[in-house]
C-alpha cells in the first residue's frame, strides 16, 4: 500500500503576497517539498463556498501555513475552518504573527480609512459621497463584498496557533528548515516560534562595535547622514531594532548598511516589543535630567510606528479584542462582546 | 437569473473574484471583476517619517515590492528636493532591471505561459509549470529557476533583501556596489539576454507558429480600445525607471505628456459600491462608465501599453523586435489584450540589455552614492514602471518629513476598469445560452491573466493543484450547478 503523503494547506489573509513568494524563492527546494507532501491547497485563496475544505475531514490536513492578518470576516471564516480541518496551524510570516505592517492600520481607524481613500485622495472624484458597501448592486445585479472591518488582528486572535514563523517575510532558509522539522516531527513545545532562541544584536556582524555604556546625544534619521557600514547603529545615533528583535533573518537589513525595523518580532521572552526596545533606547539617551531625556525622546518622530512598527495589532497599544473571541457564524466581530 | 461565480480566479495576485451574471436565456448581460480587500496604506502612512516609506508601502505587494519600493523612493528625492549621485541612480535602475526580467520571467514561464504552451483548453491538472516543462524540457526549467536565482541573489547584494527592499533613501542608495561584482553582473547581464530571446524564440515558436494561438491572440475576444499610459524618456522610447507621463488615444496619438508632478491634473479616480479598488479615468475625458472605443476615458497601463505609448525601444534588440510586433499586427497602436504576454518579453528583453548597459558604466561601482543636500520636505512625486504598469506615489509632509497627505495609484488600479471590461467581453462572446465548461472558463480567465496577475501561480508550480470554483447559482440563491477545478 503507497503511503499516503500528509496534506499540506497554504492560505492568505491579508497579506501582501511576499510570504508565497518567498516560498516560490526555495528555488529547486521547492521540488523536494512537493514531493514530501501532498500540497492541497495553495493559493486556498478565497472560495466563497469553502467547500474544498469543507469537504475534508476534520484534521485531514497535517498542517496549515496562513500568512497574512485578519481584516475581513471572510478571512476570520476561512481560517477557524482551516483549523478545525488541520493537525497544525503554522502562523507564516510577521502579519500572521504579530500583525505586521498592515497592522499599522490599528493606529487609524476604518473610518479614516475609507475617508482618505474614497474622499479625499487628490485624484478621486466622488460627488455622490460612494463608499464600498457589503451589500450592493452592480448594474442592478446583486453583489456582496467581504466586512472591512475596525480593526486588523493577529491569527492567534482569532484561532489557536500551534507554531510561528517570523520574519516579513520569512527567510527561505527558515521556511526549509521549519517544513523539514514539521515533516520530521521536531517539533519543539507548542506555541514556539521556529527560529533561533537569540536577539538580532547577539548574532549581528556589527555587534563588537556596540559598547556596553553607548551613550547617545542625537537620534539621527536614516537618511539623514551616511552610515558607517561596519560600526553598530546605534552607536552612530540611528535606531536600530536589533535589540529586542529576534535573530534567524541573517541580519539582512544590517548588510544592506540599513537598521533592522524589527520584523521578526521580539526574542524568547519578551511580551512587548515594542515597549523592550523603547526602555532598551531610552537607556542609551545621554541624559542627566528629566527635560534632556524628554527631549532626546521627543527626536524619535514615530516612536508607534517606529518601535511597533510589525506589532501594534499583538502589542499593549494594541488591538482591543481578546484572544480568541467568540465569532458569531457569520463571522462577524461583536465589538460589545468583544 | 443566474450567477456564475468564478472565485478564487487563479493565477492572479491578490484577492479577486468574477461575477458572471446571466438572464433568463442563459446569456451574459454583465460580467464584473471585484477585488474585495482594501488594506488602507494611505490613511496609515500618515504620521510616519516620509524615510520609512519605500520600506512600508513595499508591503502592498509582495510580488513587486521593488517597484514600491522605488517609487517611493523617486517620491522621497522630490519631496526632500534632493539629486541622488549618478551612482545610486545606476545601482536603483539596476535593481529595477533585474526586479523587471525575473518577474516578468515569472510571468510568462508559471502564470500566463501555461495558456499558450499547453493551449487554452488543456486539461487544468496539466496547465500549469509542470505542463510547460513537459513541453518545453527539463533543462528549460532549469535554467528558468537558475536565471531567477541569480537575478534575486543580485537584487539581495543591492538592496538587502530581495523581497521588500531596504536600500532607497532620499537622495541615494544605503549601499554601494564593490567594483569586484563587476564582471559577475556583466555576465549576469549577458545571460539574461539570452535567455530573453530563448522565451521570445519560444513564444514565436509556440504561439506565432500556431494557427489557432494566433488567432486568439489577434482575434476579437481579447480586444478593447482605450487610451494607453507609460513613461518615456526624452526621446518619446521606452523607459521604465524614469521619464514623463505619455498617453496616447485609441488611435495611437499623444494625447497627454505630462511631468510625474502634475499626474492629478490628468488622472481621476471614480468609486463604485461593489467593489474595495477605485478606476481611473483620464480627467479630461471624464468618468463615462466602463466604455472602451474612441471616447473612452479609460487608459490602460503594462507591458503592452508601455509599447504603444513609445516611439521605440532604447536597446537594439528589444528595437528590432518591437518592429515586428507592430508588422505582425500591421501597425500601432495594438488593441488585443493578450499581446500583452509578447511585449511583456520585449520588455524583458529590454531589461535585459540595460543590465548589460549598466553593468558596464564606470558609476555604477562609484562610492558616492548619497546625496545629502535636502531642501525644506514639503511634497513629492514618484512614478515608476512597475512589471504590472504605471505606479504613482505620492506625499505631502510637514516640514520635518513627517508625511500629513499620501495617494497611491498602484499599476493593477490603473487597469482595474479595463480587467472589468476585458471580462465582460470575453464572458459575452465566450458563454451562449448557459452552455459553460471549464475551458471555456479558462478563456475568461485569461482576459485578465494577461493584465498579469501574479502570485497565486505557484499553485501552479505543483502538481495538479489549481482550485477554482464555478457555482451557477439562481435567483434565489441555490446553487443549480457546480463546476470544479481541482
Ligand atoms: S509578513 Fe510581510 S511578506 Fe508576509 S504577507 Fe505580511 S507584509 Fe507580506
Ligand atoms: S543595534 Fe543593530 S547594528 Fe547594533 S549590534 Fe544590534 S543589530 Fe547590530
Ligand atoms: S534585520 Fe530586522 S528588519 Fe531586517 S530582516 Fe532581519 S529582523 Fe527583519
Amino acid at each position: 500500500m503507497i503511503k499516503q503523503k500528509p496534506k499540506v494547506a497554504f492560505y492568505w489573509c491579508a497579506s501582501c503576497g511576499g510570504c508565497e513568494e518567498t516560498v516560490v524563492d526555495l528555488n529547486a527546494a521547492i521540488l523536494d517539498v512537493a514531493d514530501a507532501v501532498d500540497i492541497v491547497l495553495w493559493p486556498v485563496a478565497l472560495d466563497f463556498k469553502y467547500h474544498h475544505i469543507e469537504a475534508l475531514k476534520d484534521g485531514d490536513i497535517a498542517v496549515s501555513f496562513i500568512n497574512g492578518a485578519i481584516r475581513t470576516n471572510e478571512q476570520a471564516h476561512i481560517s477557524k475552518l482551516l483549523r478545525q480541518k488541520s493537525g497544525l496551524v503554522v502562523a507564516f510570516g510577521s502579519c500572521a504573527h504579530t500583525g505586521g505592517i498592515p497592522g499599522l492600520a490599528n493606529l487609524t481607524s476604518r473610518e479614516e480609512i475609507f475617508r482618505t481613500s474614497f474622499h479625499e485622495s487628490p485624484t478621486v472624484v466622488n460627488a455622490s459621497g460612494t463608499v464600498p458597501q457589503e451589500d450592493s448592486l452592480a448594474d442592478g445585479m446583486p453583489v456582496r463584498l467581504p466586512a472591512f472591518w475596525e480593526e486588523v488582528h493577529t491569527l492567534d486572535q482569532w484561532i489557536d496557533v500551534d507554531y510561528y514563523i517570523p520574519g516579513c517575510p520569512p527567510p527561505p532558509a527558515l521556511v526549509l528548515s521549519a517544513v523539514t522539522a514539521i515533516l520530521e516531527g521536531k517539533l519543539p513545545e507548542k506555541g514556539s516560534v521556529l527560529a533561533p532562541a537569540k536577539a538580532l544584536c547577539d548574532t549581528c556582524p556589527r555587534r563588537k562595535t556596540k559598547s556596553e555604556n553607548t551613550k547617545i546625544t542625537k537620534i539621527h534619521r536614516p537618511h539623514e547622514i551616511i552610515a558607517d557600514p561596519e560600526i553598530c547603529f546605534l552607536e552612530q545615533g540611528i535606531i536600530c531594532c536589533g535589540p529586542a528583535t529576534r535573530s534567524g533573518c541573517g541580519e539582512v537589513c544590517i548588510n544592506g548598511n540599513m537598521p533592522c525595523t524589527g520584523c521578526f518580532g521580539p526574542p524568547p521572552g519578551v511580551i512587548d516589543q515594542g515597549a523592550k526596545l523603547i526602555s532598551a533606547i531610552s537607556s542609551l539617551f545621554n541624559a542627566k535630567t528629566k527635560e534632556e531625556a524628554m527631549e532626546m525622546a521627543r527626536q524619535v518622530v514615530d516612536p508607534a510606528g517606529t518601535f511597533h512598527r510589525y506589532t501594534v495589532p499583538s502589542s499593549l497599544l494594541g488591538c482591543r479584542i481578546h484572544k480568541k473571541a467568540a465569532m458569531p457564524a457569520d463571522g462577524r466581530m461583536d465589538r460589545e462582546a468583544a | 437569473m443566474k450567477t456564475i461565480t468564478v472565485d478564487p480566479i487563479t493565477r492572479l495576485e491578490g484577492h479577486g473574484k468574477i461575477n458572471i451574471f446571466l438572464d433568463d436565456d442563459g446569456n451574459v448581460q454583465k460580467a464584473i471583476f471585484q477585488v474585495p480587500e482594501l488594506r488602507g496604506f494611505e490613511a496609515f502612512a500618515i504620521g510616519r517619517p516620509a524615510e520609512d516609506m519605500p520600506q512600508i508601502t513595499s508591503r502592498i505587494c509582495g510580488v513587486c515590492p521593488t517597484a514600491h519600493h522605488m517609487a517611493a523612493t523617486k517620491a522621497l528625492d522630490d519631496l526632500f528636493k534632493v539629486t541622488p549621485p549618478p551612482a545610486a541612480k545606476a545601482i536603483r535602475e539596476l535593481v529595477n532591471c533585474a526586479f523587471m526580467t525575473e518577474d516578468h520571467a515569472l510571468h510568462f514561464y508559471f502564470l500566463g505561459g501555461p495558456d499558450f504552451v499547453l493551449g487554452p483548453s488543456a486539461p487544468p491538472e496539466q496547465r500549469n509549470i509542470l505542463g510547460v516543462v513537459g513541453v518545453v524540457g527539463k533543462e528549460i526549467a532549469g535554467q528558468v529557476i537558475d536565471i531567477r536565482r541569480r537575478l534575486r541573489d543580485l537584487m539581495a547584494l543591492c538592496a538587502g533583501k530581495p523581497i521588500h527592499p531596504v536600500f532607497g533613501l532620499p537622495g541615494g542608495v544605503a549601499k554601494a556596489i564593490p567594483e569586484s561584482e563587476r564582471t559577475q553582473i556583466q555576465q549576469l547581464g549577458r545571460d539574461t539576454v539570452k535567455f530573453a530571446q530563448f522565451s521570445l524564440d519560444l513564444f514565436r515558436k509556440i504561439v506565432l507558429g500556431n494557427k489557432d494561438l494566433l488567432e486568439l491572440v489577434t482575434g476579437d475576444i481579447y480586444y478593447n480600445e482605450t487610451n494607453y499610459m507609460g513613461l518615456v524618456d526624452a526621446d518619446n522610447r521606452l523607459n521604465l525607471y524614469d521619464g514623463d507621463v505619455r498617453v496616447v488615444d485609441p488611435a495611437g496619438k499623444e494625447r497627454l505628456k505630462f511631468k510625474p508632478q502634475d499626474y492629478a491634473k490628468h488622472i481621476a479616480e471614480h468609486v463604485e459600491e461593489w467593489t474595495y479598488v477605485k478606476f481611473p479615468y483620464l480627467r479630461d475625458v471624464g468618468w463615462r462608465g466602463f466604455v472602451d472605443g474612441p471616447d473612452s476615458g479609460l487608459y490602460r497601463v503594462a507591458p503592452l501599453a508601455r509599447l504603444n505609448v513609445a516611439d521605440g525601444m532604447a536597446t537594439p534588440l528589444a528595437q528590432a523586435e518591437y518592429e515586428r510586433l507592430y508588422e505582425t499586427f500591421g501597425g500601432k497602436p495594438v488593441h488585443h489584450t493578450l499581446a500583452n504576454h509578447w511585449a511583456r518579453l520585449i520588455e524583458l528583453l529590454y531589461a535585459a540589455e540595460r543590465i548589460t548597459e549598466l553593468a558596464d558604466l564606470p558609476e555604477l561601482t562609484s562610492p558616492d552614492i548619497r546625496n545629502l543636500d535636502f531642501g525644506i520636505p514639503s511634497e513629492g512625486v514618484g512614478i515608476v514602471e512597475a512589471p504590472r504598469g504605471t505606479l504613482i506615489h505620492h506625499y505631502k509632509s510637514d516640514e520635518r518629513g513627517v508625511l500629513t497627505g499620501c495617494n497611491l495609484i498602484v499599476a493593477t488600479v490603473g487597469n482595474s476598469a479595463a480587467i472589468c471590461m476585458s471580462i465582460d467581453r470575453a464572458a459575452k462572446k465566450l458563454i451562449k445560452n448557459g452552455n459553460v465548461n471549464e475551458g471555456l472558463l479558462n478563456m475568461v480567465e485569461m482576459a485578465f491573466r494577461a493584465y498579469d496577475p501574479c502570485l497565486s501561480c505557484a499553485t501552479h508550480a505543483l502538481p495538479g493543484e489549481m482550485p477554482l470554483a464555478v457555482e451557477i447559482i439562481d435567483s434565489k440563491g441555490v446553487i443549480v450547478q457546480r463546476l470544479e477545478r481541482r
